[in-house]
């Protein structure tokens, strides 16, 4: 999807590129200049902290990368969905996070009536059908809501951005408050099937398996995407429309029913991690509001529209978040959240449109 | 200008409803003053700034509850004495009042500046990930929050009473609502509204585009702390909460029911909202349709949905359609022709759908 990324970009401060002076050379440099300083301080200075430095403590800095990474794997399986509809629309879709929670909900109903216990559900009654089926409906209901939202509130207005954000907007605080009528204000959790909810053992550290099973699931989904977005005509016409939706509209192809299945992709997405997100911390409200911010976090890092940045967005915030509790000092733990923003404008200073964006 | 220039509808219609709102206060109750006018201005004052940056700028903020926020934890934490919730400097009121607005401002130019490059979704999107880290830090971030918030905030011994603050809150609403109309006319505003329309053309003119969408941002950011600081000193207290992101759609919200490219709207929004937040919950048959209390963000969340659905331009642009319409039936007075044509143009979105929008298929 990001093919060709370099050629549709341009600044709109409309500086040319040959007249390069130190000044524009001064944010990539404190980029570099900043981003070697985290390393070298994870690595070497992280004295006081709770984790301590990565030479001294390397079980803990393995560790915290691969909660990275598995949180990356989340991450990007419900930014993917967003950046997906966002790449061939052209729509942000505010209501993402009511899909992703929506999906954990109804997710979390269909364990329990498989399983026939309301409460203590025990990971060892959970077999990997009893997650599975689960997932999929809860991400089929979710997809089944998407593409009703698109076809009722979407298909009409192709091109207002803002109208559609707000709409969509509206849409998630209506879906809010219906969820909380229904699913109440406690936090209800999915369990993970019995087959992963083990610990094995790396460096000295006890690790979850379930992690690793959440890590799993996003590379399949990952992988199915990639496949389908290359491998496929839809997929082909997609990536044709992300480029130019109005030639490959010329060429005679049906792009409203490309338009639907897309959103329906995205919405399913949605749902997917939400049940994953469902299984990994619990589903409860506010959540959805949580997991929009994510994904915006995630394609703002990696430039709205492209798979390629959903990956690298993913992985960036994913770090972030695992690293900043465990390697600030002590005194300052609370402050982690800040980093998420330094990421976000040390992106941004270089790239306005994040990592594999474009301007529009 | 003439003073015979100034004699339009507008602005006869604006003198009068600000003669009937300072003369509201003596035949009204204080529960109406209080609960209704006096937040109804007050978030009136902060919607006004996502329209200045939506209606000059093209740009839809979702940041400006969070320089609200700012501006009430700013003051909170400089005036109150040893002993309270938060840093608790001690300082005198009006020395608070002057560092909330400086760091308001400072803290807008800074996020003005990284988001200046960015446009239309996409900074919608960018400020939304500022408001919501902004809650997060507030919330995180005890020391300067106090834990669960800042309480006991009183404000300065001049606007200390209730109807006071009202003067206060209409005062600096009038103003603002002027001086934005004016920057409209000013070189900058003109300059904006061409960042606006085209920002390549503007920057190959010698423009410097991240510059104008900085120092609009800023000035939004000291409005919105004007107004945040009112609302400090009508509540008595501040915590995260009040800044997390349902609250920042609901200012947002206010923008987009009075109409999202009228300065007027702003306030009338916040009125509708602040309305049928107090009086909804009391109309006789809404349990029989099976509306509590409880569901009031789904009423809310409807009729954002139907405003959007039906008309874009909010409860104005519906406004001032139907009053093109309305023209369209009469015979037209003199020169009635040409104002129908500006009403019409006036209806038409501002910045709502840039000329690149065409080219994105």
């Amino acid at each position: 999807m990001a093919a060709g990324t370099q050629i549709g970009r341009r600044a709109p401060d409309g500086a040319p590129s040959h007249q390069r002076s130190l000044r524009e050379h001064l944010p990539r440099v404190a980029v570099w200049a900043v981003t070697a300083l985290g390393v070298l301080w994870v690595l070497f200075l992280a004295e006081d902290t709770p984790a301590g430095p990565a030479v001294s403590n390397p079980g803990q800095f393995l560790v915290t990368v691969l909660d990275g990474v598995t949180f990356a794997g989340l991450l990007f399986v419900v930014a993917s969905g967003f950046t997906l509809i966002f790449g061939l629309m052209r729509t942000v879709n505010m209501a993402h996070g009511s899909l992703f929670l929506l999906a954990g909900f109804i997710a979390i109903q269909v364990q329990q009536a498989m399983v026939g216990k309301t409460r203590n559900i025990a990971p060892d009654e959970v077999t990997l059908l009893d997650w599975l089926v689960p997932l999929l409906v809860g991400a089929s209901i979710a997809a089944v809501l998407g593409i009703v939202i698109q076809q009722a509130f979407l298909k009409w207005n192709q091109g207002q951005e803002l109208r559609q954000a707000l709409i969509t907007l509206a849409i998630s605080v209506i879906l809010a408050d219906q969820m909380l009528r229904q699913f109440g204000g406690l936090a209800l959790s999915m369990v993970w099937p019995g087959e992963v909810t083990q610990f094995f053992t790396i460096f000295g550290q006890r690790y979850a398996l379930s992690r690793l099973f959440m890590l799993a699931v996003a590379v399949v989904v990952g992988v199915l995407l990639w496949l389908w977005l290359t491998r496929t005509r839809m997929g082909m016409v997609i990536r044709a429309g992300v480029d130019d939706e109005g030639m490959v509209r010329a060429l005679g192809i049906n792009v409203s029913l490309v338009f639907a299945v897309t959103f329906f992709v995205g919405a399913f997405l949605a749902g997917v991690g939400g049940v994953m997100g469902a299984s990994f911390a619990g589903a409860a409200t506010g959540a959805d509001g949580n997991w929009l911010l994510n994904s915006l976090v995630v394609v703002i890092i990696g430039g709205l529209g492209s798979l390629k940045g959903a990956v690298a967005g993913s992985l960036l915030y994913g770090m972030v978040i695992a690293f900043s509790p465990g390697y600030l000092p002590s005194r300052y733990t609370y402050y982690s959240v800040i980093l998420t923003f330094v990421l976000l404008a040390l992106v941004l200073a270089v790239r306005p449109y994040g990592l594999f964006g474009r301007a529009t | 200008m003439t003073l015979r220039r100034l004699l339009t509808t507008g602005n006869i219609t604006f003198v009068a409803v600000l003669l009937l709102l300072l003369a509201l206060p003596a035949f009204s109750t204080a529960f109406f003053m209080g609960f209704v006018m006096t937040q109804t201005l007050m978030l009136g004052l902060a919607a006004a700034t996502i329209v200045f940056l939506s209606a000059y700028g093209g740009m839809v903020s979702l940041a400006q509850l969070l320089m609200f926020g700012i501006a009430g934890f700013a003051f909170g934490n400089a005036a109150l004495e040893a002993g309270a919730r938060g840093l608790s400097l001690g300082w005198p009121p009006w020395v608070a009042v002057a560092f909330a607005l400086l760091f308001t401002t400072a803290v807008a130019f800074l996020l003005g500046a990284l988001a200046s490059r960015t446009t239309d979704i996409y900074f919608l999107m960018l400020t939304l990930v500022y408001g919501v880290i902004g809650y997060y830090v507030f919330a995180q971030v005890v020391p300067i929050s106090g834990p669960g918030g800042v309480t006991r905030i009183t404000p300065p011994p001049l606007l200390a009473t209730g109807i006071r603050l009202y003067y206060a809150a209409l005062v600096l609403s009038a103003l603002a609502y002027v001086a934005f109309r004016l920057i409209g006319r000013t070189p900058f505003g003109l300059a904006l509204q061409g960042v606006r329309d085209d920002p390549v053309r503007m920057a190959s003119l010698g423009l410097n585009v991240p510059l104008h969408r900085t120092l609009a941002f800023t000035l939004a950011g000291f409005v919105a702390g004007l107004a945040g600081l009112l609302n400090v000193w009508w509540n008595g207290q501040i915590d995260p909460a009040s800044i997390s992101i349902g609250p920042t759609l609901v200012l947002l919200i206010i923008a987009v029911i009075g109409g999202i490219s009228h300065f007027e709207g702003a306030w009338l929004g916040a009125f509708v909202y602040v309305a049928a937040s107090n009086y909804l919950r009391e109309l006789p048959l809404v349990d029989r349709i099976g509306i509590t209390p409880d569901r009031f963000n789904t009423i809310i969340g409807a009729i954002v949905l139907i405003i959007m659905v039906l008309s874009p331009e909010g409860l104005m642009g519906t406004f001032e359609n139907l009053r093109g319409r309305l023209r369209r039936f009469r015979p037209p007075p003199r020169g009635g022709s040409a104002a129908h044509q500006s009403s019409v143009d006036g209806s038409r979105p501002a910045g709502r759908e840039p000329a690149r929008t065409a080219e994105n298929g």
